[in-house]
């Protein structure tokens, strides 16, 4: 490995370290691309070629099949459903989640007396596993032992049956997968909020401006990075770590209403030992996963103002 | 030096000996990989240490590897990576794909090639029919095995003026149609719930009254098979159901046991049909009510009913081992049949004795006077010789398929679909996977 050359910039007065070896920067991050490769690249890679076979599980007669696996995946009407319900599911529950947390960390934000104490408690329900998240919410919400299910059937004599009425169980697993996540969402931006400037706010309402003016063209064009980082983890949490609540909840039913795609791979190949058909599906979400993400950078990113 | 020399060589050799001996004297290991947790785990644990206790050439390592789902996952990752188990517990929906896996060696080829010579005959033969091939051999040793009854509330029964049920003749739908409109009138919530509705409602009704569940004898005579269950009978008892939905008599508590079971506990539903092995489950839970068994109900034109079908699992044998490991499966498999464990088996967890020694032999002991629930499914199960559509159900992608029914009931319970137009949907969906699964093996 070569020397180290030190010299300083006479203008600047920055240190900088000049390293003349070529290889040693391609040693350094050698760990993070061959974790990189084995854990993210050849199981994608597998996956793909998984996607173009038939096979059998046991892997004793595999027949390339080219794309027929995604054919018959778009021709089945209610894999097109199953897209339909992923997308209507992680929209409401970004929606719910992002708007309820900005909601909270606003409060939050105010000068409270037990502030330390109200953030803490508020974090809370985001060191909870999605799937406990899944199980405390059907004791509150399934039909024959919740006990909001019970309380509302009898004094409001709501009509409520997730295990029934397919509307009722995505209703309930929008809130389980919601509720963890405002946590999450309260962090970021309780971070946020606490980085705007307290005199643009101040210099604001001397001017006139009402708290909800304030709060639009103030708060949140400062608080957009914030916001965007926010929506696209939101995202991605709603398409692949609900399952633990949907597997808790409804099993992605009743009659496949709340079939969402990660729940399906999971049907198709785990436990019905489909490896074909439920590799092709992990293609097909992987590309929208990318396609939703690639979408957001390209277009929101635009909007979002980093300067303060 | 030519003193260390040799003293070194001695003790070369002498460690050789010594190592050797150890081989030699090391008992071969079997492992079994299985879906047994809790209390059935510890009896499983029991059966294995009464098997290494009484031998010194085998030990036998029983390992869990989580429910049935994970088990087979681990059992086919295993595989794959050629570190597969001796034995692995799988489950009665996978048996096609395991017998069609070619990773298996058939138990009956087994015990042959082992030099057991094994009365199947002594067997209860609906159990064995379940993991037999075309041409009944069989392919997996049954382990555990269960069937569906119908449970119901003893003291509801009571209050409603309603006799209580026999317990070897079942009674018809008409009948329970009468019995669940006796019980909604004296203010219970609902009449009936039942678990697994694909296995009890269709598999079962389908088995005990002797309608082909799909084509080539329910799939056991070839992969090109196609589901049949959109034939009027069946379609006529799920129109049934529908129509008790509308005023309480019936009431959906979801697919698997936990929903329709808390139902029951709670006494919101009068009549609850689930598998016999539910029993030890509900014993436990019930604190404030009596409850019966009975048989699970059929039609009144259905004059001598079939058999009705099992669930549970079965053992499979991994092929790729040296031929001395399976000299010691086979007497493993041949330990489990014995009749103390068979019986051991029978009282710990209520799934069935697969033997008929074994069933006698409880009948002797006078087993079925103290416990008179657990005859109930054994009667049920072997009240009739089983023919080619109720022995069992031989189908690929059957997991699927079970979830296909199970969705397609669903529709019909939330009224987005007719009876006839689900099980059309269910039948023509279904054998969209057969095909599937049929080009897999061709």
């Amino acid at each position: 490995m070569g020397g180290k050359r030190c010299f300083v910039n006479s203008e600047t007065m920055i240190k900088r370290s000049i390293f003349s070896s070529r290889t040693l920067p391609y040693l350094l991050i050698l760990p993070q691309i061959v974790v990189t490769l084995t854990f993210f690249y050849w199981p994608a890679v597998q996956g793909l070629i998984q996607s173009v076979m038939r096979s059998d599980p046991f892997g004793q007669h595999s027949t390339f099949i080219w794309f027929s696996n995604f054919v018959t995946l778009f021709t089945d009407p209610l894999y097109l459903k199953s897209i339909g319900i992923t997308l209507f599911f992680s929209m409401s529950v970004a929606t719910v989640s992002i708007s309820t947390g900005l909601f909270i960390a606003t409060m939050a934000n105010r000068a409270l007396k037990a502030k330390a104490v109200v953030r803490t408690l508020l974090i809370w329900p985001y060191a909870v596993a999605p799937a406990i998240s899944g199980i405390l919410w059907l004791f509150l919400l399934h039909p024959s032992y919740g006990v909001v299910a019970l309380a509302i059937k009898r004094w409001f004599g709501v009509d409520w049956n997730p295990v029934l009425r397919g509307s009722d169980a995505m209703f309930m697993i929008i809130m389980a997968s919601a509720w963890k996540q405002i946590s999450y969402n309260f962090v970021f931006f309780i971070a946020g909020l606490q980085a705007i400037p307290k005199s643009l706010i101040e210099a604001a309402a001397i001017d006139g401006a009402s708290p909800f003016r304030r709060f639009w063209t103030i708060t949140v064009p400062l608080l957009s990075p914030t916001l965007f980082f926010v929506t696209v983890m939101n995202i991605i949490y709603s398409f692949f770590e609900t399952f633990g609540v949907v597997h808790m909840m409804t099993q992605g039913g009743p009659g496949g209403a709340t079939n969402i795609l990660v729940y399906k791979v999971y049907q198709d190949g785990f436990i019905g030992l489909n490896m074909g058909g439920s590799a092709a599906q992990s293609i097909v979400l992987m590309t929208l996963i990318i396609a939703v993400t690639l979408f957001q950078f390209k277009y929101v990113e635009k909007k979002v103002q980093y300067a303060g | 030096m030519k003193v260390r020399k040799l003293l070194m060589v001695i003790a070369v050799a002498a460690s050789l000996v010594f190592l050797a001996g150890q081989v030699m004297a090391e008992p071969i290991t079997i492992n079994w990989w299985h879906a047994m947790k809790g209390a059935r785990g510890k009896v499983v644990d029991n059966m294995i240490k009464a098997f290494n206790d009484s031998q010194s050439d085998y030990v036998v390592v029983g390992t869990y590897k989580g429910n049935y789902d994970e088990t087979v996952n681990a059992g086919v990752a295993a595989y794959r990576a050629k570190k597969q188990p001796h034995l692995l517990q799988s489950f009665e929906v996978g048996t096609q794909t395991m017998m069609l896996s070619g990773a298996i060696y058939p138990v009956y080829k087994l015990m042959k090639d082992e030099g057991y010579n094994i009365n199947w005959k002594g067997y209860l033969q609906p159990v064995l029919s379940y993991y037999m091939n075309a041409n009944g051999d069989l392919m997996s040793m049954p382990f555990n095995s269960s069937t569906p009854v119908m449970y119901y509330n003893v003291d509801l029964f009571k209050k409603a003026g309603i006799p209580m049920l026999d317990k070897t003749k079942p009674v018809t739908w008409d009948e329970l149609g009468k019995i669940t409109a006796k019980l909604v009138k004296s203010g219970v919530p609902g009449g009936m719930v039942t678990g697994w509705q694909s296995w009890t409602q269709v598999e079962n009704y389908s088995a005990m009254h002797n309608i082909a569940f799909a084509s080539k004898a329910n799939g056991y005579e070839g992969l090109d098979c196609e589901l049949l269950i959109n034939n009027p009978t069946v379609v006529k008892h799920v129109a049934m159901l529908k129509e008790w939905m509308k005023d309480g008599r019936f009431f959906y508590g979801g697919q698997k046991f936990a929903g329709p079971k808390a139902e029951f506990l709670a006494q919101n539903a009068g009549v609850y049909i689930d598998s016999i092995s539910g029993i030890a489950k509900l014993k436990k839970a019930v604190k404030d009510f009596k409850w019966d068994v009975a048989p699970m109900p059929v039609e009144s034109w259905m004059k001598n009913p079939q058999n009705s079908i099992i669930g549970g699992a079965s053992l499979w044998v991994f092929k790729g081992h040296d031929k001395k490991d399976y000299k010691g499966v086979a007497a493993f498999m041949k330990h489990l049949g014995r009749q103390d464990m068979q019986i051991y088996w029978h009282k710990e967890t209520g799934y069935f004795p697969i033997t008929l020694a074994a069933y006698e032999q409880l009948k002797k002991d006078g087993y079925y006077k103290e416990q008179p629930y657990q005859e109930v499914g054994i009667k049920q199960l072997t009240r009739k010789e089983p023919t080619k559509v109720s022995r069992g159900l031989r189908l690929g992608y059957f997991i699927q398929i079970r979830n296909i029914i199970n969705e397609e009931l669903e529709l019909v319970w939330n009224d987005t679909k007719t009876p006839q137009e689900a099980m059309d949907d269910a039948a023509k969906r279904s054998n969209q996977q057969l095909r599937e699964f049929e080009k897999i093996y061709q």
